[in-house]
């Protein structure tokens, strides 16, 4: 199949327009049918893209099944995969199917709901597989609105503030992508990806309102893209927006946020900022490795507060996404390999995080701390799940947090050792506030009223947690699953970089 | 004046006598009984007129010794007015007349101000530039005061009028002070003495308040002040006229003013569109936060749009023009589509335009609502709509001018002005409950908010073809 690619990126499209225009009534009868709709047609895309990894070739590091048809403004309408991206593909068609069983429950405008999941899947799956510019931000950008309108119709009580701040959060920090992406049409006079990778952007030092530039366009067009996907990812200080976005989302909507959107930022350094910018890289590399180890220690220490669960997985989650960036701009083999094994890995633990979360506040309809405690008596299966995931975050060994935290620290290692040093710290930290919560909320006596008679999970949430189970232990137990795919790819780009960068690097130390 | 001539303006020609015809027959036939029938014919004549227009027109034609210029450029801009002037003319309709406002001079009205736009975009000299300009807003005038009972809508007439008199008032002694010093009022010869880069003092005076003048009928910051009394106070199918052919056809005057007859001094007119465009991009966004009428809201919303689109402009270039007149055509479309709807809010059968009735409107009219929300994200500029690849053609065209600070400055306005479309998405979606907005059912105007969310969708494929139009359009303007 040619267009294998565009197939599953669009089908879940094809199953909301479908959804949208054939279903009528919101009775329990179309409600059942929505949902049962959602689940296959998702689970249709996961089955299709299993043939994408069957066709991937990990040896070649050049883009594959690339599709291309001309398009208008001499843009491309232009997809492909490579070691970097397809996995990405392979996580989302995997969660979004436990995505929408997750939300079996959800009772209020069903079709809406489903609808806007299934653009949400096709929005985020054309991210991943984009090869031109302005196709990549078409696909980046639309994600927010599905997110804002789930956030804002499903969410908690102050989901009007959260849903706002979500979407001009983030809407401020990719405009200057936007520019830049300008910027970079005009100066290579095309938008392929492809042979973007290819153009070497100008790295002669300029003067901006008297300020002097060095690295010249190459470090403005960093910066521009910098501030999109740090916003996105999200990099300590601009993270803000992430907490409340977590915290009023719907469970589904948090585990779709935390498991695949914060991913795009990762995806977006490793596919522009690192290949395309070398030198600016390179010139802002000290910079945001600091940025990263601080976002480590210090959001895991405003963790270690917090009364709200998903409020603390979310600052959870900016930890983690702390080690991703380290690794990336570490721009090393273990560095780049652990960012990406984090961001897959994180994927699946955070998920099933809030999906913990979400099982006991289908019960009780409160996320405080306080209110629970002592659940390991009446849920003892909820417990043992609870158990597991904690320690994935964590990072102990055997699961797949520890893989990609022990590759960054080790790649960051090798570039700056006191970033390490102060990053490698949070790995201490992460264990007191996740081993702190667990002990809050499983673990002590049954003394609070309202939890007497609260149930274990049923047969659909433990089916829902059995493949993240399982996905967590294999790539702990066989990490090389995942880096067997990626590592030919990488390694081309570690390559690349650093011949990119010998050269300037050696010019600025003479000065 | 040959038969060569007449044969170039008449489309002019045809849609004058329609109106001419159109009066004659209301004032001896059957005064107000047959207005909706005159606004369907009126509409068929501008439809026909477009299609002959955009099917049959070649070549550059020059009429009346260089008065009157059919090029490329003026038939796509008139296509442009004159489908959209359709469009609302059949949109408006019902809601006229069932507000007893249906009389028989608005379409005659409509469509002498139409004339007057087609002479305007297609003028070669300031002479024939200041006759379709008066009959342009003169007609205009009248129309906004059509509520003859209310002191809102007389108000807006008188409004506009006296501010629009100033405007013209300033295009003339600008247009006195080109003749003087280039002593000539066509624009060929106007572009010869202006000279490449070095222009008379004097002639760049009468630059700039040819300037200002024509930034009033663009409603453009600082001379935007008439535009949201006037929408507020219009009837709302007069409004949303307002909203579209009009703003097409200044601002396709505006680029060829500037580039037909000062083409030579480019840099020296570049700079003041540019910050008339970031100024009104930035007003557009911020005064509109605060607004609760949608009218006045839309107002504001267009001098943003104004911005954007002046944004091309101000890049000078042959491709500037190309983007300023692909977003003019996806603005028209998006505001038919966006007053489709703001015609059809209604109360207890009274319209109504205060924003918070949209509260959870979507709860009742999913499918309105989702093209409602199609249509004001893609207002809003945000990806994947096709109002995203109007904001894309505009920077593009200001980035390769070198224009970057005007590029930085229009995506940071376009956040900031995010917030008021998303509000209205946040009232219809999730908003509080409250008293629930009626929509009126008349089929026009769900094809019109429908057809026009659907472009807004699948244009994104290929833009149905106008970019080539658009380009070969700008080439003949700047070479």
């Amino acid at each position: 199949m040619d267009n294998l690619l565009s197939i599953v990126t669009f089908l879940p499209a094809v199953a909301a327009v479908i959804l949208a225009l054939f279903l009528k009534g919101d009775d329990a009868a179309a409600q059942k049918n929505a949902k049962w709709l959602a689940l296959i047609a998702t689970s249709a895309t996961f089955l299709i893209s299993l043939f994408i990894l069957a066709q991937f070739d990990p040896a070649d590091t050049g883009f594959q099944m690339v599709e291309e048809r001309p398009w208008l403004l001499g843009l491309t309408y232009k997809m492909g995969v490579d070691g970097i991206s397809v996995l990405f593909v392979m996580l989302t068609t995997f969660m979004m199917p436990l995505v929408i069983a997750a939300s079996w429950e959800v009772t209020t405008r069903v079709k809406e709901y489903m609808v806007a999941f299934l653009i949400l899947e096709t929005l985020m799956l054309g991210v991943f597989t984009a090869l031109d510019l302005v196709l990549f931000y078409l696909f980046f950008e639309a994600g927010l609105i599905p997110m804002f309108l789930i956030i804002g119709i499903w969410g908690g009580k102050a989901r009007i503030y959260a849903a706002f701040k979500f979407f001009l959060y983030t809407f401020l920090g990719s405009v200057l992508m936007l520019v830049a992406m300008v910027a970079m049409f005009s100066d290579a006079g095309t938008t392929d990806i492809t042979k973007l990778l290819a153009h070497r952007f100008a790295t002669e030092s300029f003067s901006v309102l008297g300020i002097q530039i060095v690295g010249g366009l190459q470090t403005m067009l960093f910066l521009a893209f910098f501030a999109s996907f740090a916003v996105k990812i999200p990099m300590w200080p601009v993270h803000t927006w992430l907490p409340d976005a977590h915290v009023q989302a719907p469970t589904a909507g948090s585990v779709v946020l935390a498991a695949i959107m914060l991913k795009m930022g990762g995806y977006g350094f490793l596919r522009f900022s690192l290949p395309m910018f070398p030198v600016g890289a390179d010139i802002m590399a000290p910079v945001v490795l600091w940025m990263s180890a601080i976002a480590i220690v210090y959001t895991s220490l405003v963790a270690l507060v917090q009364e709200d669960m998903k409020k603390l997985i979310a600052y959870s989650s900016i930890a983690h996404m702390g080690y991703v960036t380290m690794g990336i701009f570490a721009a090393n083999q273990q560095g780049v390999d652990g960012a990406i094994f984090q961001m897959l890995s994180h994927g699946f633990v955070s998920a099933a995080l809030f999906l913990c979360v979400g099982v006991i506040y289908d019960r009780m309809h409160t996320r405080d701390i306080d209110a629970y405690g002592g659940l390991v008596n009446r849920m003892p299966a909820y417990a043992l799940v609870f158990m597991f995931f904690t320690m994935a975050n964590v990072g102990l060994p055997g699961t797949s947090g520890f893989v990609g935290e022990f590759l960054t620290l080790m790649g960051v290692f090798q570039v700056n050792t006191w970033v390490a040093v102060v990053a490698t710290s949070g790995v201490i930290l992460s264990a007191a506030y996740a081993l702190w919560l667990y002990r809050r909320v499983v673990f002590g006596d049954l003394i609070k009223e309202a939890l007497r008679s609260i149930t274990d999970m049923n047969t659909r949430e433990k089916w829902i947690f059995a493949p993240l189970v399982a996905a967590t232990l294999l790539l702990g137990i066989y990490p090389a699953l995942i880096t067997d795919i990626i590592g030919p790819s990488v390694t081309a780009l570690v390559t690349e970089y650093n011949a990119e960068v010998a050269v300037p690097r050696a010019a600025l130390a003479q000065n | 004046m040959t038969s060569a001539d007449l044969n170039t303006v008449l489309p002019e020609i045809l849609l004058a006598l329609g109106a001419m015809s159109g009066l004659m027959v209301g004032v001896w036939g059957g005064k107000d009984r047959i207005a909706g029938l005159l606004c369907w014919a009126t509409a068929a004549l501008m439809a026909g007129l477009a299609a002959y227009i955009g099917l049959t027109g070649f070549g550059d034609n020059v009429a009346f010794g260089g008065m009157f210029h059919d090029d490329g450029f003026a038939r796509f801009a008139k296509v442009a007015i004159l489908l959209s002037a359709a469009g609302v003319l059949v949109m408006g309709q019902d809601y006229m007349a069932r507000r007893g406002l249906l009389r028989f001079e608005y379409p005659v009205l409509v469509a002498l101000a139409v004339v007057g736009m087609m002479v305007m975009v297609s003028a070669g000299d300031l002479m024939a530039l200041y006759m379709g300009l008066e009959l342009q807003s003169l007609a205009l005038y009248v129309v906004s005061a059509l509520r003859r009972d209310s002191a809102k809508s007389t108000e807006a007439g008188l409004k506009y009028f006296v501010l629009g008199a100033l405007s013209s008032g300033l295009l003339l002694y600008g247009a006195s002070l080109v003749y003087g010093f280039a002593g000539t009022t066509v624009f060929s010869g106007i572009l010869a003495a202006a000279g490449e880069g070095q222009a008379p003092l004097g002639l760049l005076i009468g630059l700039v308040f040819v300037i200002s003048g024509l930034a009033f009928k663009v409603s453009a910051v600082p001379f935007h002040m008439w535009t949201p009394d006037v929408y507020e106070g219009a009837p709302t199918p007069v409004t949303a006229f307002l909203a579209t052919a009009p703003k097409v056809a200044a601002m396709a005057l505006f680029a060829r003013v500037m580039h037909d007859a000062f083409g030579g001094v480019t840099a020296d007119w570049s700079q003041v569109i540019a910050v008339v465009s970031v100024l009104s991009m930035f007003l557009g966004a911020i005064a509109a936060i605060g607004q609760m009428n949608i009218k006045r809201l839309m107002a504001y919303s267009s001098i943003a749009h104004m911005g954007y689109a002046l944004m091309g402009l101000a890049a000078g270039t042959q491709f500037g023009v190309q983007a300023m007149l692909i977003y003019m055509a996806i603005y028209v479309t998006m505001n038919v589509g966006t007053f489709s709807f703001i015609l059809a809010m209604e109360q207890d059968g009274a319209p109504v335009s205060d924003i918070r009735t949209l509260n959870l409107y979507a709860r009742a009219e999913p499918g309105r609502a989702l093209a409602l929300l199609v249509l004001l994200f893609s207002l809003a500029g945000v990806p994947p709509f096709l109002g995203f690849f109007g904001k894309l053609y505009v920077l593009r065209a200001a980035y390769d001018a070198g224009l970057v600070w005007l590029a930085v400055a229009g995506v940071i306005a376009s956040v900031i002005g995010a917030y008021y479309y998303l509000r209205l998405v946040y009232l219809m979606w999730f908003g509080a409950e409250g008293a629930r907005l009626e929509t009126n059912h008349a089929p026009v105007l769900w094809v019109f908010l429908m057809g026009s969310a659907a472009a807004m969708v699948f244009g994104v494929i290929n833009l149905f073809g106008i970019e080539g139009a658009a380009a070969a359009a700008a080439a003949t303007l700047v070479p």
